[in-house]
């Protein structure tokens, strides 16, 4: 069978500017934080981006590499309010489809099923509707004759997921308590990359419930030790609250120059060793 | 004798709160902020035992944290169009008919301030009952309108039309100063109790619009000596509410 395996830099050099880009996980949970920050080290930029918005979003936006945003919210959990996302939403330094939590996952479930849009009890009668003129109603065509958002598919070119698992077909496994949405990611997108705390040859028998993303949805698989920092990927690593406090009160040129600018995801995670002795 | 002492401020606060899960039955009681939460697992211990509570993460516990079911996020948002949820949220703006803002303030293309975004306060107003909680009553909450209506309002799912009024009801707001709601015949807000120690000037005062006032306005009820030992001794010993409300 093929093996998938690849590095965080061959994922990014498969990526293009201007694409439209998944990203899995939720506010500071389980993000693909390696990739993200391959995706910083190359010149992909242009992006449209489709996020339950963390530091994923605030990383690409601080480095302007968003065109288009669409995302419900954006936050580091802990830390309610995203400052990059926010400095840069302040400045209008990017175009925001703004959409509500359960449309989101509709729009996923739509390009997941092949479907145009789906109908969803969200959005009719908020702001959502005058911020996003594109956006159409639908009415049942049933005795009801209720009238719905018709929620746009969000198809993507590639999504980025980040599980505790994964065998080098790209079956991937989560481990904590929930699965956010990264299997529908993947099924959205055209192409779809896994990053993994640990790679493994199999899965235990006991593990069918867990065993979220499936091999023909994958294209690559990266094995990336603490790949979701500083977010949170537990039961292997909590959120790393110090450092999210770093990143989020560091100005942005002082925190990228520090723990960015190295060529590979083992300088950035040796930048952070060298940060937290200095701690001690 | 800590039953001797006399109900805080933020104790008010917990009970106004708690007495919106109050017959709700088997629903999720989804809290936002702390007084809200401890709110909820006061309803839980007492008047509403069978309400669904969650750890704030993907499981649904009992009464002393322990698991007695699974809500990730996918099941939540299913959860939420069943209409098997009350929710209180917080707002950054409220207005007059009930629609709240969480998302920015001032113009939506290029905000002064961005704040979280709207989340899924249209997916929960449309479909299952949404109360507010406001720990700092004041103008720049309740605004004449809101820059981003995130949460609808009465008068915006009337506007609507049925598909967004078959499900909708804002209950009731909290804040540090009273309890609102909007049983008036146009649903305009009203001033439907004051906390002890609160006069009806001081709200109107704080409030950026007018308030529907009733001829005469209740205080809002005392806890019980069960509820008030409760929170001090089982749900809050560490005062969790003494640092949203501090002492008037």
């Amino acid at each position: 069978m093929t093996d998938k395996t690849m590095t965080p830099d061959d994922v990014a050099a498969r990526l293009r500017s201007g694409m439209t880009l998944g990203i899995g996980g939720w506010g500071s949970r389980r993000k693909p934080m390696a990739l993200v920050r391959a995706l910083l080290r190359s010149g992909v930029t242009d992006l449209t981006v489709i996020s339950y918005g963390g530091p994923d979003v605030g990383l690409l936006a601080a480095a302007g590499r968003i065109r288009k945003l669409v995302a419900p919210f954006a936050t580091l959990d802990s830390i309610p309010l995203e400052p990059h996302f926010r400095a840069a939403r302040q400045r209008a330094a990017f175009e925001l489809t703004e959409v509500d939590e359960a449309m989101f996952m509709w729009g996923l479930r739509a390009a997941a099923h092949r479907l145009p849009f789906l109908p969803v009890r969200a959005g009719i009668g908020s702001d959502v509707m005058r911020v996003n003129p594109g956006l159409r109603t639908v009415t049942s065509p049933y005795e009801d004759e209720e009238t719905l958002v018709a929620m746009p598919a969000l198809r993507m070119d590639a999504a980025l997921v980040h599980v505790n698992r994964a065998d080098r077909q790209g079956n991937g496994r989560y481990l904590g308590p929930d699965p956010y949405f990264d299997d529908l990611f993947c099924e959205a997108a055209d192409t779809a990359y896994v990053s993994c705390e640990k790679l493994v040859d199999g899965f235990p028998a006991t593990a069918l419930q867990t065993l979220l993303v499936k091999r023909h949805t994958v294209t690559g698989v990266v094995e990336t030790p603490y790949g979701a920092h500083f977010t949170s990927c537990v039961p292997d690593h909590g959120r790393d609250e110090a450092f999210q406090k770093l990143y989020a009160t560091t100005p942005w040129p002082e925190f990228a120059e520090r723990f960015l600018s190295g060529p590979d995801e083992k300088s950035y995670l040796s930048a952070v060793h060298a940060w937290r002795e200095e701690q001690r | 004798m800590t039953e001797t002492l006399p109900a805080t401020r933020a104790e008010y606060c917990v009970i106004a709160c708690a007495d919106a899960w109050r017959g709700n039955g088997e629903v999720l009681a989804s809290p936002m902020g702390a007084i809200p939460s401890l709110g909820a697992r006061l309803a839980r211990r007492t008047f509403s035992p069978d309400l669904l509570l969650t750890d704030g993460e993907a499981v649904l516990v009992g009464p002393d944290g322990q698991t007695e079911g699974w809500l990730p996020y996918r099941q939540h948002l299913a959860l939420v169009t069943g209409g098997k949820r009350h929710v209180m949220m917080g707002a950054s703006q409220l207005d007059r008919f009930g629609n709240q803002n969480i998302s920015c303030i001032g113009d939506w293309r290029r905000p002064d301030r961005q704040l979280l975004g709207v989340r899924g306060a249209p997916v929960n107003s449309v479909n299952h009952p949404v109360s507010y909680w406001v720990p700092r009553h004041s103008p720049r909450v309740f605004v004449a309108k809101v820059d981003m209506i995130c949460g609808v309002g009465y008068d915006s799912a009337a506007a609507a039309g049925p598909s967004a009024t078959r499900y909708h009801r804002i209950p009731r707001v909290v804040t540090d100063l009273a309890v609102l709601d909007f049983e008036t015949p146009d649903r305009a807000m009203r001033l439907a109790s004051v906390h002890p120690g609160v006069t009806v000037g001081q709200v109107r005062d704080a409030t950026g619009f007018p308030l529907v006032l009733p001829d005469e306005v209740p205080h809002t009820r005392e806890p019980t000596a069960v509820e008030l030992r409760l929170i001090r001794e089982v749900i809050d010993p560490e005062g969790r509410r003494d640092r949203e409300v501090p002492a008037a």
